[in-house]
């Protein structure tokens, strides 16, 4: 059955860290490289600063624009415990990444719960698979906090053995001119991030 | 080459394809990309309309005068326009016209979960659904012909997942079209008892035509797989179904109104046991159990919100996917929240400070609802918020009204909080009423309205005048404040909430996320004076942080200078003047 040679990244983060883009990246790339690609998004209410996921999927040929719970290969995280809202979506040997970085959700910042500090550890004794990084440390390193998603975007290029000059492309085509030389800094960032961690 | 579209991109694809020279809109999620996307083609004219009933007025109008016509709305934007489209499918169509219902289960944004194809229904429409974004192109294309064919509007439903999946895309080429002449034909556009009556009579022909269609248009397929299980499906649920079980047998529906009924039966004597999959309403089920068929519906699915893969893996594979770590609800929420700098922040902090009834309205300032700020006691439709502020008074007496203020954005003030507010002075209301004007419609993904004066390809145009407008209503007291002055907002909603008159506070900045230049005021907290009382955590902003502590004198408040924009808001509200603007 072709479905099995699907693969399925499931990004998630907070509404404003741009997963947007580093999901769309991924599929374009996907899209050179001859797969049948979907990708599936989250426009409006839920993009202002609330729980967002993009999908993509790319292989033989693909059906749904949605992974189904417990199929991801890869989950990967701009913030701690989006990854363990959505850990249920990966395979039983799919790779967790974690960008190490904490953004309260409103009950937390209105003290109505505690944001969980053993998330990360939480997250790691049921996926023992998971890869924790400092990509927004890394971002703010190369000239701009905001690329973290680009950073990400390496990391995710080296864990997936994504061909590099193609993402290098599809970077080019997709940022603005005058942010393009701190997102390249950061995509290279990210490749060198992957290699030191793992 | 193939390239990756969202539905909605490939929805206005479409319909430049097949010739459209005319597009409306109102924006509204899930459709708001599609007349954005058409406006970037050249040669058409495209359009933002104040609300979707214009928009569904000015598509007929351009009908009628020959242009194949995109009108798109989100479902509930169909109910504001239901008006002139149950009547337009009387007239029928000169020019082809296709109007986008993006429905929204599961509720992603919006404050329902209404099914619109009861709309092809109860407004005799036909409705086509398509499942992916080669098919939205493609189905789009082809509904101008079936509207000209029929002569009628064709309802074109689409859900949220459809809508905002990106799938790849082959474009076709751009159909040469002739407008059409213009001649007055009164029995068929004037809608007077008489001629009405006449035009019933076609619209109920055209319907058994269409019937006839959906029996061979190639909308409608049966792929044939194992026969022991035979699904009836349409839109997204096919990908998933498909997803699930590859070798199923599928009666996939691409005409979701009328439906195929001999198409259904030779489908149903070919397998052993017969289900739909249609999110929301039993719309396909029901009228299959009305053929006498048996079959599965809503017994097993459920009534609410979105399907998923795993979903229909559980229905009917009966694999379990409950959670295997447990953790996704172990963790804390994460609800939507208003941008750091965002001006609508202070005003629902002042209204909650003040402890108002505050009748809501939507956008962005919905959010208003969630805690800490907990501001809303009420959000129904666009619009409807100074008609409920109006009708708690007439409820509960105007010493009351000292009490209620209504809320509503500028983009939805327009839409229809206008003729609410004749109401409240014809009817002698003394209703407080903010417009909170940002100067763009922002939820949506910022796009201009009559009163930014900004056209949808952000040429100049003629700008409303909201000050001007609500005094030609009659408010005699329309105060003009900066939402981000606290004190200026709660002096003048004070004066304004006493007054046994009707009064419009207009609290006017723009959109943090609009372009402009920056606040470059950056602010500190002193962490001496800081005593944690957390009073600036009450706004609900993402710029602060608290750091909590079981000691007491620990406790602290941050600037998280990531992301805070420099609105000053909670040097404002801090008792303790901990608070500090950077010098220099």
């Amino acid at each position: 059955m072709d479905k099995q040679k699907v693969t399925n990244v499931l990004i998630v983060g907070v509404g404003g860290q741009g997963t947007l883009l580093t999901s769309r990246i991924l599929a374009d790339v996907a899209v050179q490289m001859g797969f049948d690609v979907k990708v599936s998004e989250i426009h409006g209410m839920a993009q202002r600063g609330g729980s967002v996921v993009s999908e993509v999927r790319y292989g033989e040929k693909v059906y749904s624009p949605i992974i189904k719970k417990g199929d991801a290969d890869i989950l990967l995280a701009f913030e701690k415990i989006e990854a363990a809202r959505w850990l249920d979506y990966l395979k039983p040997d799919g790779r967790v990444i974690i960008n190490n970085e904490r953004i309260d959700p409103l009950p937390v910042m209105s003290g109505k719960v505690k944001y969980p500090d053993d998330i990360v550890e939480r997250i790691k004794a049921l996926a023992p698979n998971t890869l924790v990084v400092d990509a927004t440390k890394t971002a703010i390193a190369c000239g701009n906090v905001k690329a973290a998603n680009v950073v990400l975007l390496g990391v995710l290029t080296a864990a997936i053995h994504l061909p590099v000059n193609e993402v290098e492309q599809a970077i080019k085509h997709t940022v603005p001119a005058k942010a393009l030389e701190v997102n390249l800094k950061a995509f290279q960032a990210g490749l060198e991030l992957y290699s030191s961690v793992v | 080459m193939k390239r990756l579209m969202i539905g909605n991109e490939a929805i206005a694809r479409g319909a430049f394809e097949a010739g459209a020279t005319v597009a409306t809109a109102y924006p509204g999620t899930p459709s708001t990309e599609i007349v954005a996307s058409f406006a970037e083609f050249p040669g058409v004219y495209a359009e933002w309309a104040p609300n979707e009933k214009v928009a569904m007025e000015v598509g007929a109008g351009a009908s009628i005068g020959g242009a194949r016509t995109l009108v798109a709305m989100k479902h509930v934007g169909v109910n504001v326009a239901a008006d002139p489209l149950y009547t337009f499918s009387y007239t029928g169509v000169n020019g082809g016209l296709v109007l986008i219902s993006a429905d929204d289960p599961g509720m992603h944004s919006s404050q329902n979960e209404q099914d619109n194809r009861g709309y092809g229904i109860f407004a005799k429409l036909p409705v086509i659904e398509p499942s992916d974004s080669q098919e939205a192109l493609d189905y789009c294309r082809l509904a101008f012909d079936v509207s000209e064919q029929f002569d009628t509007p064709v309802m074109f439903r689409i859900t949220t997942r459809l809508a905002h999946s990106q799938t790849l895309v082959e474009t076709g080429q751009l159909e040469r079209r002739e407008l059409p002449l213009y001649k007055k034909n009164a029995p068929k556009y004037v809608m007077l008892p008489g001629f009405a009556k006449s035009r019933h009579i076609e619209v109920e022909k055209s319907i058994l035509q269409l019937k006839e269609y959906a029996e061979q248009t190639p909308l409608n397929r049966i792929e044939w797989g194992d026969r022991e299980l035979g699904i009836i499906t349409s839109g997204i649920c096919y990908q998933y179904v498909k997803e699930v079980i590859p070798d199923v047998s599928i009666l996939k529906l691409g005409l979701v109104n009328p439906l195929p009924e001999q198409l259904i039966r030779s489908f149903a004597a070919g397998v052993k046991r017969l289900v739909v999959v249609e999110e929301l309403e039993p719309v396909i089920e029901n009228f299959v159990k009305t053929l006498g068929i048996r079959v599965e519906g809503k017994e097993l699915f459920t009534l609410l919100g979105e399907y998923s893969p795993e979903l229909i893996e559980e229905k009917l594979l009966g694999v379990d996917n409950s959670d295997p770590f447990g953790l996704s609800t172990q963790v804390p929420g994460r609800p939507p929240v208003m941008c750091a700098g965002c001006p609508h922040r202070g005003v629902f902090y002042t209204l909650k400070k003040m402890k108002l009834a505050v009748m809501g309205d939507i956008g962005c300032y919905t959010l208003g609802a969630i805690a800490p700020l907990e501001g809303l006691d009420s959000c129904i439709c666009m619009g409807a918020s100074i008609g409920t502020a109006l009708g708690m008074e007439k409820a509960r007496g105007a010493d009351f009204a000292d009490k209620v203020v209504a809320v509503i954005g500028d983009s939805t003030f327009v839409h229809s909080g206008i003729t609410a507010l004749i109401d409240v002075v014809y009817n002698q209301g003394t209703s407080t009423v903010l417009i909170l004007d940002n100067d763009t419609t922002a939820m949506t993904g910022h796009q201009d309205h009559p009163a930014t004066g900004l056209t949808i390809r952000r040429e100049p145009t003629a700008r409303l005048d909201l000050e001007a407008l609500v005094k030609a209503i009659g408010i005699q007291h329309v105060k003009v404040v900066d939402p981000l002055n606290l004190e200026q907002l709660q002096g003048t909603l004070q004066t304004e909430l006493e007054r046994r008159e009707p009064s419009v506070i207009i609290c006017k900045r723009p959109c943090v996320l609009i372009p402009h230049e920056p606040s470059t005021q950056k602010y500190y907290i002193d962490q001496e004076i800081c005593n944690g009382c957390s009073v600036c955590i009450r706004l609900g902003c993402t710029g602060l942080v608290y750091l909590d502590s079981p000691v007491k004198a620990e406790r602290k408040a941050v600037i998280n200078d990531n992301s805070c924009a420099n609105c000053g808001l909670c040097a404002q509200v801090c008792k303790f003047d901990a608070i500090k603007a950077v010098e220099g």
